[in-house]
């Protein structure tokens, strides 16, 4: 693929053109991350299934411990990465009208975050980590990514300065407030002193506490500006483009733009209800979680209502569906976060798998929908064909995914909420009802059910990709021209 | 766009919007606000980690130890912190004091308990139990989920660097001696062997460390031996007998 970028005798930076290549490999990566993703997912739930037939003794390296990390930072990290990479460099093109800045630095990006990935990858296995979730890559890799992304921001400012729109479209404040926080996010937690610099291993600067409360710190917000600001940027270009409707409001956009950046970062402190952090901010995170509804739904409100008027597509167009079912998750997810970040909810629901429930209608349900509308849109542009090859695939990665991701949640939230309930369970002589262990074998059929959901879902993510390599194979009727990206994203109002 | 636009909505078209340096500043301090404010107290120590008796830094042991816990990711699935909930502390004891982590980087408080909570584990368990358990968790708990550990029973323990472990973990504050440092090796290796020289040393350098064969393979130090140090130390250190929880410094 870079190989193409140096073609005919050098750089190719046709200033004229809208540069595609990055962003064709972006959608490729994408998919190859999101199916290494969902696969390692299906063999993890598979090894809280059935621990007899999927450990290996021989193969320590395969234990749950280690792939567990493998499966977050694939899904997160390297298919919502891409996703967000690749969909920003062509958001901002087409809504700046301008080449993206910077020759073949965003190919910098794009391989610079490849290699992030597999460094990162490979370290888990070996057992490199730094044992903070979401933030196990270890202090060398950490640096390497902070490097990228520094050249992905001054990729992304650039192009916006040199747009030939006078104002700054709103899928681009969010992919703004995406790329800045997660640098300062990842900048901070991670500060780290090495034990040599030819070791991987090194030590946190902050410790207990503080440590604590700096990781949900971070990883809250690695929901917030990772999985749903950047999220949100993509559902601001493509169904408006997809529905070929307006933004239902723009001045809900900015409103709920604000508030959701403002309140995110104060809502890390849910994760650590009723633990040794001074209860003050516990109290100040569940506060601010409750809050974060309302900018949550704004979002929510902004992408459905956008479809006013062209509600019919539900039945016609798979992608549309897709897409919309995807923000329906996303309010569903956000209304129960607040729920969950409630004190004497919280008490009940943490530690149990019903966060992991909640976390998957979001990751699945908003961020894999969205995404994979994305890609339904993105393959016929870029590769300039009518369409996908088949819309009844479509309709099946659809319909998989969908039933996937219900039997998945399905099975979580009585899963947890039973476990929940176990703990704390008391037999008439004021005695614990039961032993930890009994509650690990209550779950057992959940946990089929769930490997259940997970495979169907990784199995509509194949459809997908043998649908992306026939329409890009050929074979599709192939167009010339594309409609002008900007005709129908300016606000109704 | 619109003919009427509010105030804000105004500003927002003209400025912010029109100028991405603009946007990103303020996009920088609205994301600033919450996290300064919530994280900043934190770091005046005293009014965060009460103070408690017990409380030292980790042996070489129990730190290398604590490094395969690390390794192999097993706070993916257990939690170290007790919560102050009527059935928690019954389970498995008093719930946890800040202070008891102030030496934990990283902190390994954990977000899901697929198994049990780790945080009082020390002393529950005998290290024949954990042996077994951690070479095969199902021929002692047979209805458990959990992977088998055997390889650390044959995995001789790389120390080598086990000098620039403590020494980095002073450079935050954590109160390892000169002394301590130059004989991290040497204290290592005398704590699973109760017939060394250096018993009566380790011990006035870490009081009530805990010094035996753990893994019951007198001829290597393995990395069984240095994770059930860890195990067996967890939850032990604080004194509980002069911690007064209803003390005003306790009750923030």
């Amino acid at each position: 693929m870079l190989v193409g970028a140096f073609s005919k005798g050098g750089p190719v930076n046709d200033e004229s053109q809208y540069a595609e290549g990055v962003i064709k490999a972006g959608t490729i990566a994408t998919m190859f991350w999101g199916i290494a993703g969902f696969l390692v997912g299906v063999i993890i739930a598979l090894q809280l299934a059935f621990p007899n037939i999927f450990y290996f003794e021989d193969f320590g390296f395969t234990n749950f411990g280690r792939l567990r990390p493998l499966h977050t930072s694939a899904v997160i990290f390297a298919f919502g990465g891409n996703a967000l990479i690749a969909t920003s460099f062509y958001v901002v093109q087409r809504t700046c009208r301008t080449r993206i800045a910077g020759g073949l630095w965003p190919w910098f990006v794009f391989w610079g975050y490849q290699f992030f990935i597999v460094i990162a990858a490979t370290g888990y296995l070996l057992g490199i980590t730094q044992g903070k979730e979401y933030a196990e890559p270890e202090w060398y890799a950490d640096i390497w990514l902070t490097l990228v992304w520094v050249v992905y921001l001054l990729v992304f400012l650039g192009t916006l300065w040199k747009r030939k729109e006078p104002h700054i479209y709103v899928a681009n404040w969010f992919y703004l407030a995406f790329i800045v926080t997660i640098a300062m996010l990842h900048v901070v937690n991670n500060l780290a002193v090495p034990v040599n610099w030819f070791g991987a291993w090194s030590y946190p600067v902050m410790s207990g506490v503080q440590g604590a409360l700096t990781q949900w710190w971070y990883g809250h917000n690695a929901v917030g500006f990772f999985l749903t600001a950047g999220f949100l940027a993509i559902m601001y270009y493509f169904i408006p483009k997809r529905a070929e409707r307006p933004v239902f409001s723009y001045r809900l956009s900015i409103v709920h733009f604000w508030s959701l950046i403002f309140i995110y970062i104060w809502a890390g402190p849910h994760h650590l209800h009723y633990t040794a952090l001074p209860e003050w901010a516990q109290t100040l995170g569940m506060t601010f979680s409750v809050m974060l509804w309302m900018p949550s739904w704004g979002g929510m409100i902004n992408g459905l209502m956008t479809l006013s008027g062209a509600w019919d597509k539900l039945r016609t167009d798979p992608v549309i569906r897709m897409m919309v079912l995807s923000v329906a998750f996303y309010g569903m997810s956000t209304f129960e976060g607040p729920v969950m970040s409630v004190r004497a909810v919280n008490a009940l629901s943490h530690y149990t798998d019903w966060t992991i429930g909640h976390v998957h209608s979001g990751a699945l349900g908003w961020v894999g929908f969205i995404t994979f509308g994305a890609i339904y849109c993105l393959v016929p542009w870029l590769w300039k064909r009518k369409g996908m090859w088949s819309k009844a695939l479509i309709e099946w990665h659809f319909w998989l995914a969908t039933i996937g991701i219900l039997f998945y949640i399905a099975a979580m939230w009585p899963s947890g909420i039973t476990q929940g309930l176990m703990w704390r369970a008391y037999n008439d002589l004021g005695f614990l009802e039961y032993s930890f262990v009994e509650t690990v074998e209550a779950m057992h059929p959940y946990y089929i059910i769930r490997a259940f959901g997970g495979f169907l879902f990784l199995l509509g993510a194949l459809l997908m990709a043998y649908n992306v390599y026939r329409t890009i194979r050929g074979g599709v009727e192939e167009t010339e021209d594309r409609v002008n990206p900007q005709s129908s994203l300016v606000a109704a109002e | 766009m619109s003919q009427k636009k509010g105030f804000f909505q105004g500003i927002h078209a003209r400025f912010l919007e029109r100028n991405s340096l603009i946007l990103t500043v303020a996009i920088l301090v609205v994301v600033s606000i919450g996290g300064v404010i919530e994280i900043a107290p934190l770091f005046y120590l005293n009014s965060t980690i009460e103070e408690v008796d017990g409380m030292r830094p980790y042996t070489p042991l129990e730190l290398a130890g604590r490094q395969i816990y690390v390794r192999e990711g097993c706070y993916n699935c257990h939690s170290q912190m007790v919560r102050p909930l009527r059935d928690e502390v019954e389970r498995y004891g008093h719930y946890s004091l800040a202070a008891e982590s102030m030496y934990d980087r990283p902190f390994q408080w954990g977000s899901k308990r697929t198994g049990p909570d780790l945080a009082r584990v020390g002393g529950k368990y005998s290290d024949e139990w954990h042996r077994d358990h951690l070479i095969d968790p199902q021929s002692v708990v047979p209805e458990s989920v959990m992977p088998p550990y055997a390889f650390l029973a044959d995995a001789a323990l790389d120390y080598g660097q086990i000098e620039g472990h403590l020494r980095t973990n002073r450079l935050f504050g954590v109160p390892y001696s000169d002394e301590m440092i130059t004989n991290a090796a040497a204290d290592l290796a005398a704590q699973v062997d109760p017939f060394s020289s250096g018993y009566d040393d380790l011990i006035a350098r870490y009081p009530g460390a805990q010094i035996r064969d753990f893994d019951g393979n007198p001829d290597e130090i393995t990395e069984l031996d240095a994770l059930i140090a860890y195990l067996q130390v967890l939850g032990t250190m604080v004194d509980f007998s002069t911690y007064e929880a209803e003390a005003p410094e306790n009750q923030r």
